[in-house]
């Protein structure tokens, strides 16, 4: 089990029930190691910064990971961790490797941002 | 505004341990930090010559100090963007994120170092997918493959013997002509028949597609260029600190690291610097450690000389 205070997605069957009661989904499939470590540390304090996005991590060893692991987008990834964006449950961005908190807001300001603004205004 | 007895920018080990004393003496201390909790030491796997610890990841050890800092007081802000400060004033100043003002009477600066890149054509592009700082991380997605490992120094050949236990082949392009590792590593890798060697060299570019495909290295004696497939890099050719935006401010030496006296002081009263932002020769965690209580104490004895200073100026107001 990874040590952070994000969601922990177990299993094929959790992940697509993510994806499918979410609109907006970062996932980060790594391990306690030194390049997932900074990324968890950066999503567990968006949490509060983006209520509109669902933040989870999945262990990268575990047999259900294949579900992250085996996306096209991911097909040339070759450093953790991987992290899959996804909107509606499509894929709209991925990354591999450590991340830093201002590449990370970049994206979900890019894919998830507007949304909110569309909100704020209704 | 928010006022502290101390801040701290960054925490590492120094920083951590910096915000340990402090706090646990009573000072109001605040740690600003703009990375990852921990620094350096959470990019190591096994830390194995910590006194009084056989063995530890850099992780826990790095969560340790967090959260023994916190027990005692200290307040620590991470991924933070320091946008101004002024280290000058009286108290000290930060913005932190361009809205933020915290002001402190003392400031011991931790900002540790990052990673050396190549800082060559393709090197951003192809990072996690097929060039690597991380061998622990990232060693099993070579299975079986040909990697080179950069660098001549203790890390990278100790992580180049231990990515052949991943890699068919693995080759270490160094750009002297002798490597500056200690004997054992060195010995350890000329016997390690997976290990090949290109010296006096540089690789000048990473190519690909969607994935890295070869490198183009460069033989820094007579200039030629060999051109070979590889599968994976991993770069090893050690640190460079965090100082930039003390340039202007603090007195560094040609490798820009900060200059300290052996109390830690830096050029400007109030100011203490410590951990592998100065300038020193061992960069351990353990050295680490004790130029962080080193500074914590001469910032304690600091601010008593001040809060004294503070209190002669009152009486003779009066």
């Amino acid at each position: 089990m990874l040590r952070t205070n994000l969601t922990h997605i177990l299993s094929e069957q959790e992940h697509a029930k993510l994806l499918q009661e979410n609109e907006n989904v970062m996932v980060c499939c790594g391990r306690m190691g030194p390049m997932c470590i900074p990324v968890y540390e950066v999503m567990e304090e968006l949490e509060n910064e983006y209520p509109h996005v669902k933040f989870a991590d999945m262990e990268f060893d575990i047999p259900d990971a294949r579900v992250i692991r085996d996306l096209p987008e991911c097909r040339n990834f070759a450093g953790l961790p991987f992290v899959v964006y996804y909107k509606n449950g499509k894929v709209v961005k991925a990354t591999s490797s450590i991340q830093s908190r201002d590449q990370i807001t970049s994206i979900l300001d890019q894919y998830f941002g507007q949304e909110v603004k569309e909100t704020a205004t209704k | 505004m928010n006022h502290y007895d101390a801040i701290i920018i960054g925490a590492g080990a120094a920083g951590l341990t910096a915000g340990i004393y402090l706090s646990r003496a009573k000072v109001k201390t605040l740690i600003l930090n703009e990375g990852t909790v921990g620094g350096q030491m959470v990019l190591t796997h096994e830390i194995a010559n910590y006194p009084g610890i056989e063995s530890i990841s850099g992780y826990e050890l790095a969560r340790n100090m967090k959260l023994q800092a916190q027990k005692f007081g200290a307040v620590i802000k991470s991924n933070i963007k320091i946008t101004s400060f002024d280290l000058k004033s009286n108290p000290k100043r930060f913005i932190v994120n361009g809205k933020d003002e915290y002001t402190s009477d003392v400031v011991i600066i931790t900002t540790g170092g990052r990673s050396r890149t190549l800082g060559v054509p393709g090197e951003n592009e192809f990072k996690g997918k097929g060039i690597s700082y991380c061998a622990t991380c990232d060693g099993d997605f070579f299975q079986d493959k040909e990697i080179i490992v950069v660098g001549g120094g203790n890390s990278a050949l100790e992580e180049a013997v231990s990515l052949t236990k991943y890699a068919s082949k693995v080759t270490i392009v160094h750009q002297f002509d002798h490597f500056q590792a200690f004997e054992h590593y060195v010995n350890e890798a000329k016997n390690n028949p997976k290990i090949d060697f290109i010296m006096e060299s540089k690789i000048v570019e990473f190519i690909g597609d969607e994935k890295l495909r070869k490198v183009k290295i460069q033989n820094q004696r007579n200039g030629e260029v060999l051109e070979k497939d590889i599968d994976g890099v991993f770069i090893f050719i050690g640190y460079v600190p965090n100082t930039e935006m003390f340039e202007d401010v603090l007195e560094l030496n040609q490798f820009k690291e900060i200059v300290v006296d052996k109390n830690m002081a830096t050029n400007i009263e109030g100011v203490y610097a410590a951990g592998d932002s100065i300038a020193k020769r061992y960069r351990q965690v353990t050295t680490a450690v004790g130029e962080g209580t080193v500074a914590a104490l001469s910032a304690a004895e600091y601010l008593n000389k001040f809060e004294k200073a503070e209190q002669v100026a009152e009486e003779s107001v009066v």
